[in-house]
């Protein structure tokens, strides 16, 4: 049996009277990209929030390489190999792209308490921030400061950043987001070559990207994961045809 | 890679310029008063540059800086009243220490308790964000403020004199210009600390942590030591400058702690332009401007320190500098 | 210490606590509706004390003066939310608490200019001179009585009108989502700046009742004004309840405070350290009751709008 790199058991996570995550579980192997789709409202952000650790849920436990991490935060998470990337792009709007990854090489490079070295003069952090940049095909881009760059280009600095933190699985909120064709199709053949490195547990709407790329696809309903299977499998599902597909 | 100097650079050379002229001229006009007077600007500046360290760079919006600044004062006042009266201080292990008048030892007394109060204060006000923060680091100081008060060993409400101001070396520290030479080296050394503290990596993620704390988080890099360190930092900058404050007026009082003086470093910072490595000289300069110049003419120059904040505030965000330099770039 | 001597000062807690109630409703509610911090609160309790005092003055009936409180109070905050406080809205909170810092140097100066620098004094209105009996236990200031009867008044009017009424239905909406309610046409600058002048109208009256037990002068509204946020912090931001439970707390802690922790040192230390250790203690309790509460709830008791 192939190690399970995430392992999501019986999650519960209630606002008030709603129920967002009902005894949700979930897991993601090695090697693979599992998709998890759903319609609006189903609490996919929910799901991710505790997975990353933005939320506790009120029960059930996250367990991230055979460690339970269900009372770690955000950063902790990130620090064990997390990498996630935002539904909307959150960046550090004043800094350019390449400070924007460098941040994340700092965290590895576990420097950020280096009080007199000026940044400016570490090329070792530079140089593994750019090599990230030239990987999403950010190099020409580098020195534009995040908030003039334009939709597109900060969903791929969004990846760029996630990169340098070399995380042992990726944790993707709709990528796809805005992208555009052209922009979306060149992240899905990017995404492709990335699950060699580690596995991609995403949220995503946009069903081309998740159909071409997906081994495994979970339909998320009202809290509840209502099936997980092949591409083939959701794609001929009644019951997720008539859920989710808005099969008339 | 090529030395280019912009408009703020320029501003700044030409400010540390005058720092070294104005007194020269007071000095050789035989006007001691005007040297004080200085030397009130480069403390006061002193006790903005650390709060700039925490507001400007890292968005933590103090309204209780006063506490580390009066704690300052208080550490000055307290070694040197024990050390004049020859009163023990404290023992231990058979140690007994009557305290002193030696300045680097208060210096260092004076950032030790900033410091300490920083972590008790910081380690509570940052676990809570945006107005909960103002408020609390507002109520932490109102709370020392109300202590120094109650507690009547050391003046209680009327304060406390120091009879003799503190040694340097074998400097005569009584004499003005000397006093301001000290107080200048020391303003341009913390400002060169803060400045190198901006450029490097701690900077680099405390910056990241203003703008955007869970994009900091998510890379794995927790906000709250980041924020912690740079509240202690900024702090001990605040609390040198108190003991200074202590030895130039030779006198601390419950004052120093009121959160009116909370407001007046949050001025200072606020008229040069937040963020500015030198901005909250400016903005002491400004507001020691109106206080003396404007104080002679009418006794409601706060009327007029109001509409001159309210007019920055509502019209030109980046202060004087701002103004002046334009705005800030980020590589 | 007498058994009557712990009510009365429990009364005083009380009733300090009704005016603290007073002073942060209006905080509070400008906070929850517009999501502003305002540090000129304070200002509008000295407006108010000063209106109070001088109308009394002139007209020799403390009635009238407190009408003019709650006028001139309201008047004044309608002229600084439309003047400045509507430009601060969007703004960050280090502008606003600026801003309003400066409206204080502003307020605080032009009035030292117009009323000089001598307090004035504010006489407590005859008919409740007097101390009256309580079940016959104890004899108790009328006046103080007073004070809490207009906290409890102001209280229940106020619930009313969050609940009851198409204003407060509108307050409520703004405190939920102020998008929503421009999309629903509601005239949102005119509804600013009425909750804005209503928070100041209450901090006027609150300023003018407090005017005649202790004196009236410039700089009166600081201290009010910092242990107004310590309530609400307490309490929860945004919300009323909050204010009113909080300004209780800190009302009832601070007094019994200063009543009974040098009283209870005693039991610790000589009589002398007693007095300094207690005297101390109970100067910051209320701040070491807030950093309690703030560990084990760090919003506040009651959960506000709009932090």
């Amino acid at each position: 049996m192939t190690k399970l790199v995430l392992d999501i058991k019986h999650l519960e996570k209630k606002f008030g009277e709603l129920k967002a995550t009902d005894d949700l579980s979930l897991d993601l192997k090695a090697g693979e990209i599992h998709a998890v789709i759903g319609p609006n409202g189903a609490g996919k952000s929910t799901l991710i929030k505790q997975i990353c650790g933005e939320l506790t849920p009120d029960s059930g436990s996250v367990e991230f390489l055979g460690e339970d991490v269900t009372n770690l935060d955000v950063a902790q998470r990130a620090n064990l190999g997390l990498g996630r990337t935002f539904q909307i792009s959150s960046l550090i709007m004043e800094y350019s792209a390449l400070r924007n990854v460098m941040l994340a090489v700092q965290s590895v490079q576990g420097s950020s308490y280096r009080f007199f070295q000026a940044i400016a003069r570490d090329y070792k952090q530079r140089d593994a921030a750019m090599e990230c940049l030239t990987q999403v095909g950010l190099q020409d881009r580098a020195n534009i400061c995040a908030a003039q760059l334009s939709h597109g280009e900060r969903r791929q600095l969004e990846i760029a950043v996630v990169l340098a933190l070399k995380p042992k699985a990726f944790l993707l909120d709709e990528p796809m987001a805005g992208m555009g064709p052209e922009g979306s199709k060149r992240l899905t053949e990017f995404l492709d070559t990335l699950r060699h490195q580690s596995p991609i547990l995403m949220v995503e709407h946009d069903m081309d990207a998740v159909f071409s790329l997906a081994d495994r696809i979970s339909v998320l309903v009202y809290g509840k994961i209502i099936m997980t299977g092949s591409v083939e499998q959701v794609r001929n599902d009644p019951l997720v045809r008539e859920a989710y597909l808005g099969e008339q | 890679m090529m030395l280019s100097v912009n408009r703020e650079q320029k501003l700044n050379i030409s400010f540390i310029a005058l720092l070294f002229i104005l007194p020269a001229v007071a000095l050789s006009m035989d006007e001691p008063f005007y040297i004080t007077l200085m030397t009130k600007v480069v403390i006061l500046a002193m006790a903005g540059v650390g709060l700039n360290l925490a507001l400007g760079l890292g968005g933590l919006i103090s309204f209780g800086h006063a506490a580390f600044f009066g704690i300052g004062g208080y550490a000055a006042g307290i070694l040197a009243t024990h050390y004049m009266n020859d009163e023990l201080l404290f023992s231990a292990f058979g140690y007994e220490y009557f305290g002193t008048d030696n300045m680097l030892a208060i210096w260092f007394a004076a950032m030790f308790v900033g410091a300490i109060a920083a972590i008790i204060i910081g380690y509570f006000s940052l676990r809570t964000k945006g107005v909960y923060f103002i408020m609390i680091t507002l109520a932490f100081a109102q709370m020392i403020y109300y202590f120094a008060i109650a507690w009547p060993t050391y003046g209680g409400e009327d304060g406390l004199s120091i009879y003799v101001r503190n040694n340097l070396f074998d400097l005569n520290t009584l004499d003005p210009i000397i006093f301001y030479g000290i107080c200048l080296s020391l303003l341009l050394l913390v400002t060169f600390l803060v400045s190198t503290l901006r450029n490097s990596h701690f900077g680099s993620a405390l910056q990241a942590a203003r703008q955007n704390e869970q994009r900091l988080a998510s890379v794995g890099i927790r906000p709250f030591g980041i924020q912690l360190t740079a509240f202690v930092i900024s702090a001990m900058a605040t609390a040198l400058a108190g003991a200074l404050f202590a030895d130039l007026n030779r006198f601390v009082s419950p004052d120093m702690l009121s959160w009116h003086t909370s407001g007046e470093i949050m001025i200072f910072v606020i008229l040069g332009g937040v963020g500015r490595l030198f901005g909250p000289i400016l903005g002491a300069a400004m507001f020691i401007v109106f206080e003396y110049y404007l104080g002679g003419i009418t006794e409601h120059w706060g009327l007029f320190l109001g509409i001159a904040l309210l007019a920055v505030v509502l019209f030109a965000r980046g202060g004087i500098v701002g103004v002046i330099a334009g705005e800030v770039k980020h590589d | 210490m007498t058994l009557t001597l712990f009510f009365e000062q429990l009364l005083n807690g009380i009733q300090f606590g009704m005016m603290l109630f007073l002073m942060s409703a209006g905080l509070t509610l400008v906070f929850g509706v517009m999501g502003l911090i305002n540090l000129a609160h304070g200002v509008l309790y000295m407006v108010g004390a000063f209106a109070c005092a001088l109308v009394a003055g002139i007209t020799g009936s403390f009635w009238l003066g407190l009408v003019a409180s709650l006028i001139v109070a309201a008047m004044a905050g309608a002229l600084i939310e439309v003047g400045v406080i509507r430009r601060l809205y969007k703004r960050d909170h280090l502008d606003q608490v600026l801003a309003t810092y400066a409206l204080i140097l502003i307020f605080s100066e032009a009035t030292r200019w117009l009323f000089g620098s001598f307090p004035l004094y504010l006489d407590v209105p005859d008919i409740l001179a007097q101390p009256i009996s309580l079940f016959g236990l104890l004899d108790y200031s009328s006046y103080r009585l007073f004070i809490i009867f207009v906290g409890i008044i102001v209280a229940i009017g106020l619930y009313l009108l969050i609940t009851k009424t198409r204003l407060g239905m509108r307050i409520r909406a703004g405190e939920s989502d102020r998008e929503m309610i421009a999309a629903l046409g509601v005239d949102i600058r005119t509804l600013y700046t009425l909750v804005f002048a209503l928070g100041a109208a209450l901090a006027g009256i609150a300023g003018a009742l407090l005017g005649a037990v202790q004196s009236v002068e410039v700089g009166m509204g600081g201290p009010v004004l910092i242990l107004a946020f310590v309530v609400i912090v307490i309490g929860g931001i945004g919300s009323i309840k909050g204010a009113f439970i909080g300004a209780l707390l800190v009302g009832v802690v601070d007094t019994m405070g200063r009543f009974l922790l040098p009283y209870l040192m005693t039991f610790l230390f000589s009589p002398e350290t007693a007095a300094n250790v207690g005297g101390a203690l109970s100067s910051i309790a209320i701040y070491i009751l807030m950093a309690g509460i703030l560990i084990v709830k760090p919003k506040g008791l009651i959960k506000g709008a709009g932090s």
